[in-house]
């Protein structure tokens, strides 16, 4: 039974400003792959010329630590940025889901 | 409990509640509602304004409300972004749009019948929801408090380009006059519909207030879109059509006439002019884009580790 993603996944989207800052977290895309990812973000996130330099990445390889923030849910795996519905690989035989 | 304390401790101190933070069943379910229909009212909106793109009568118009429809797009985008760090999907929130169980702004259910009503919809749409979306900018859930501060940023040009194409055209021929006030008379009332409800008949206020989701009331935040329109719409040369607007200087205020709720009950029901047509556009060009994401998916699985091909393809520079 092959695993197939249901839906494009989710990544999240860093943009450097201008040379000499940090890069920033501004927001998500749901996209197939990185390249899509990358050009995504610079029309959505870059629409007037905010940024020189755009990261990408997967939200399900971020690890986060925020021991301020209570949820039981994401206790104890310091894992998930948030719950996300789509972060799981679901065979494809499985119904209702 | 502690966990509620923690959160109301959050809320009191006027501080944003982030995705990793505990809260109510409750508040996280309103606020998926809100910033789902507050995404899907960006989206739909691109339609009234994206009819006029290739009819937009110089290059200039036609770059501008290009850019302007775009932005809508990107500010649909930034709230879905917000509503998933809920837990949302927002292919689920995309059904629910075209199923017609979650709902979007009343006011894109107008069609726009004039090159006059682009501009109008610049100054009084747009101008309501910067009335509607400043305080936002503050509100609890901090994700949704993010994105409103984004979308202000790009909000007030929209303002400004509608109202300058209507300085034009108030500055050319008795027709153009004649369109612009034309456009003004259908657009002011369902503007102030905006707002929603008058407070007294607004069920879910209360506790968006206590949880500070909410900064302001409907009936303020209206006061306020009118009492910075009335001088604009001076400016103009355009007659606001409520013969009961006049100031009060007592209450230090502008007093204006009666909305029909009726009509905005109506419209939200789906007896508006367009609710077909602007849900049936989204759910075709839902459904025509399937082809896309599908192919997008192979493309990508075809590429990765574990595929029978080489290594994944490098993502090329993006200019």
């Amino acid at each position: 039974m092959s695993t197939v993603k249901r839906d494009w996944p989710l990544w999240e989207v860093f943009v450097r400003g201008k040379r000499g800052l940090n890069h920033v977290h501004v927001g998500s895309l749901r996209v197939a792959d990185a390249e899509m990812a990358l050009g995504n973000a610079r029309d959505l996130y870059t629409r007037r010329n905010e940024g020189v330099s755009i990261w990408v990445v997967r939200a399900a390889d971020i690890a986060a630590s925020s021991p301020q923030e209570k949820d039981p849910f994401f206790a104890p795996a310091a894992d998930k940025v948030y719950r996300h519905p789509t972060f799981y690989d679901i065979p494809d035989g499985v119904p209702n889901i | 409990m502690e966990l509620t304390e923690r959160f109301e401790d959050t809320i009191a101190r006027d501080q944003r509640i982030e995705p990793r933070d505990w809260m109510p069943d409750a508040y996280r379910a309103t606020m998926i509602r809100q910033i789902a229909q507050h995404a899907h009212s960006e989206i739909i909106g691109m339609q009234p304004e994206g009819n006029w793109i290739t009819r937009a009568p110089s290059l200039r118009r036609k770059a501008i409300l290009l850019a302007k429809v775009q932005d809508e797009a990107g500010h649909g985008m930034y709230l879905y972004s917000a509503a998933e760090t809920l837990g949302a999907d927002r292919t689920e929130l995309t059904g629910k749009l075209i199923s017609g169980r979650q709902k979007y702004s009343s006011i894109f259910n107008y069609p726009t019948l004039t090159f006059a009503d682009v501009g109008v919809i610049g100054w009084l749409v747009d101008g309501a929801a910067i009335c509607n979306q400043v305080p936002l900018c503050r509100s609890s859930y901090g994700p949704y408090a993010r994105a409103m501060i984004r979308i202000c940023k790009e909000e007030s040009f929209h303002q400004r380009q509608g109202y300058e194409l209507l300085l034009t055209m108030m500055r050319g021929t008795d027709a153009q006059r004649r369109m612009v006030q034309d456009a003004t008379d259908r657009w002011w009332w369902p503007s102030l519909m905006m707002f929603g409800p008058p407070d007294g008949e607004s069920p879910n206020t209360a506790q968006s207030m206590a949880w500070k989701i909410k900064r302001h009331t409907n009936d303020e935040l209206r006061q306020r879109f009118v009492d910075m329109t009335v001088p604009q719409a001076d400016a103009l040369g355009v007659r606001l059509p409520d013969p009961d607007l006049r100031w009060n200087d007592r209450r230090g205020h502008y007093d204006f006439g009666a909305v029909d709720w009726s009509e905005l009950k109506r419209v939200i029901g789906g007896a508006g002019p367009c609710n077909a047509q602007r849900v049936e556009h989204r759910r075709a060009a839902h459904e025509d884009g399937a082809w896309v994401r599908e192919a997008a998916l192979a493309y990508a699985a075809k590429h990765t580790e574990g595929a029978e091909s080489a290594e994944p393809a490098a993502p090329r520079e993006v200019a």
